[in-house]
């Protein structure tokens, strides 16, 4: 190298043509910078959820009372973890369209093993995700070994689960589940002390505040740029200020709902899989680009088989957790819209049904629009026909975004 | 890279007999190949001559239909190009196999991505910048997709790929087809310094000049056949002579008509 000079430049701003964008309007030109070339974020999602409020709490304020959101958080968790299986199967470009089906055995296997057959409340959860494992095994053996499009294989598996649920709850089709079991209480009562959420909406101030000062430490050390400390501090303060109202306004109400607590934990635990782990790394390959995976030595069967596994099994701890909000394994459980609001939720929250990109978070983010649409319609007692239409409306709008985005990071060479 | 590289013309690679046939088409039939460490082994050959069917077929991206492949004095089967890259044969496809909606960073160590549970972004990040310096290459940030590159970054890239898994082959299909100057003198050095640190080197290539200027033999594929080995020395009539099979080509029409041109005047 012969450039001389006094300060020596960090390795990754040596090339003259990068722009520094490490001080606080750098980032912001960067960030308007990603969202014209259609690398959108959570912008639809945040803006979504600003028009909704405002739409559906002028037409009833009963829409933004804290009980209300409490209501809402409940229903978001079943389906939301559906959701997070459906963001798995999105990133390799593939779906499945059975986790409602799935959902809806689950609950179907917790209600019979655990009421019917009498045997303890944790061995029939077991069997009920075993199951979501061994169908999501299927799909992957006929995806991979058969090359059947995961399309039709799940369509199929729509159907022939469907039967399996009907067949084991028998001509009764329904059992109740009995109210005073931890199930119920968790999927209907449980809410968290308050000083608990209080203190657990500390922790992710904390760990961008730490995380990254840490990370900008090594970076340093290393010789390459790092965040500012400001920037940090602001993420950081915003981000706690913006959770402690939450939970503090949600705890006007009843509080936060252990059961969102699952759903959050869980988010957490597959956004840190997708960008921290060697796996996440491949998902995003293979759905980029198989072939391309394949050679650099990624053992891509070994990833369809853990993507559509996950997505079945999580579909399956839905359906469980959906039992325990109804009190009930019916034959309705999983029908309906539960199919379709999984998938939505995952697009609508940035997950792109092309493959190679999208983030746990969508599934979280995109569930809470989903819901509170679902929600504030049946506020305003809307027939559910009305209310199928708006949420078909709302997944084409998501799918059309998620389309013109692309197009735009296409012509913005952003992949 | 690491030192416990093979000593300097020690036998690495050793074809006998292998072909490859789609269907009906034998794109490879019977070739005879030998790659020792610290040493340049250039494929040449017409389009079609299946010297990117070769390469496939060591990458572990396509199985031979007959023959055998020995690495190291030891008979091997490449069934996978995990197996492939295990054993220590990198390539840089011709196509590249880059993941667009990744970045550099991440494309150059997929599938050796260090420390799995927590990937070490900030090491690899200053791995990358190291690797891409040695390698003269101009690009701007690493973090950016691979979609926003040029052709000759991407190829950049895709070379830098192959060093980074301490192979003991490099196989490189069209290195410089897509690079600029500067970036393809980079590569004839680097292929030079691979060489000096004694590993193997396979080089495709339709650039004569290039394949004169780096390669300890050249070795001629013509219609999935041994076409003939010969070394940098040898003329270039000879070499077209092999690639195109008969001596009365059109390379040597051309020099005839010049001659005769010549002649008259």
């Amino acid at each position: 190298m012969s450039d001389v000079k006094l300060a020596p430049k960090p390795l990754d701003r040596a090339d003259e043509r990068v722009r520094n964008d490490d001080s606080l309007t750098g980032a912001v030109r960067l960030f308007i910078d990603r969202v014209r070339a259609g690398d959108l974020g959570i912008l639809p999602v945040a803006v979504g959820l600003v028009v909704i409020s405002v739409v559906f709490s002028s037409l009833n304020p009963v829409f933004l009372l804290p009980n209300n959101l409490v209501n809402l958080l409940f229903d978001c968790a079943t389906v939301g973890v559906i959701s997070l299986g459906i963001v798995c199967v999105l990133m390799l470009g593939e779906i499945d369209l059975s986790v409602g089906s799935m959902s809806g055995f689950a609950s179907a296997l917790v209600g019979v093993i655990w009421v019917n057959m009498g045997l303890p409340l944790p061995v029939a959860i077991g069997a009920a995700l075993l199951a979501g494992m061994v169908i999501g095994f299927v799909y992957a053996t006929l995806y991979t070994r058969l090359g059947m499009p995961s399309f039709v294989a799940t369509l199929a598996g729509l159907l022939a689960i469907l039967g399996m649920q009907l067949y084991i709850l028998g001509p009764t089709g329904s059992i109740n589940l009995p109210f005073s079991s931890p199930l119920v209480a968790f999927g209907q009562l449980l809410v968290m002390p308050a000083w608990l959420s209080h203190g657990l909406a500390l922790i992710p101030g904390l760990v961008v505040l730490f995380g990254g000062l840490n990370t900008a430490k090594r970076r340093r050390a290393a010789g390459l740029t790092a965040i500012p400390l400001s920037l940090l501090l602001i993420k950081a303060v915003v981000l706690t200020a913006a959770l402690q109202f939450a939970v503090w306004y949600l705890n006007l109400g009843r509080g936060v709902p252990w059961m969102f607590g699952l759903f959050v934990g869980l988010v957490v635990a597959m956004q840190y899989a997708l960008t921290r782990t060697k796996w996440g790394r491949s998902l995003f390959a293979v759905g980029g680009n198989r072939e391309a995976a394949r050679r650099s030595g990624i053992n891509v069967r070994r990833i369809y088989y853990s993507a559509f596994m996950l997505c079945s099994t999580l579909a399956a701890l839905g359906g469980v957790l959906a039992a325990g909000r109804l009190a009930s394994s019916s034959q309705q459980a999983g029908t309906g819209d539960v199919n379709l609001n999984a998938i939505a939720a995952a697009v609508i929250g940035g997950t792109s049904l092309f493959g190679g990109r999208g983030s746990a978070w969508a599934a979280l983010l995109g569930i809470i629009v989903i819901q509170a649409i679902s929600n504030g319609l049946t506020l305003l007692n809307l027939s559910s026909s009305l209310r199928y239409m708006i949420t078909g409306a709302v997944l084409a709008i998501a799918v059309i975004v998620d389309s013109l985005a692309r197009q735009s990071r296409a012509t913005h060479g952003r992949g | 890279m690491s030192d416990d590289n093979p000593p300097k013309g020690e036998l690495l690679l050793q074809l006998t007999g292998v072909s490859k046939n789609f269907g009906a088409v034998s794109a490879l039939s019977d070739i005879e190949l030998e790659v020792h460490a610290g040493e340049v082994v250039a494929l040449v050959g017409d389009n079609g001559a299946g010297k990117s069917t070769l390469v496939k077929v060591l990458a572990g991206v396509h199985q031979p239909s007959a023959g055998e492949v020995r690495f190291m004095g030891k008979p091997v089967t490449l069934d996978s190009p995990a197996k492939a890259l295990d054993l220590g044969i990198a390539t840089v496809f011709q196509d590249l196999a880059l993941c667009e909606n990744l970045d550099v960073v991440s494309n150059l160590f997929l599938g050796h991505e260090l420390s799995p549970w927590r990937l070490d972004e900030v090491q690899m990040e200053v791995r990358a910048w190291t690797l891409l310096r040695e390698l003269a290459a101009r690009i701007p940030s690493v973090r950016e997709p691979v979609a926003s590159l040029s052709g000759g970054q991407r190829q950049t890239v895709a070379i830098a790929r192959s060093l980074l898994t301490d192979p003991k082959i490099i196989m490189l299909d069209e290195p410089t087809a897509a690079l600029g100057v500067a970036q393809t003198a980079e590569v004839l050095n680097l292929i030079d310094r691979v060489r000096a640190r004694g590993l193997g080197v396979i080089v495709i290539s339709h650039n004569m000049e290039d394949v004169r200027a780096v390669a300890d033999r050249i070795v001629v594929l013509r219609l999935g056949k041994n076409g003939g080995v010969f070394t940098p020395g040898s003329s270039n009539q000879e070499l077209v002579a092999a690639i195109t099979g008969a001596s009365e080509n059109a390379v040597s029409r051309r020099a005839s008509r010049k001659a005769a041109e010549e002649h008259h005047e």
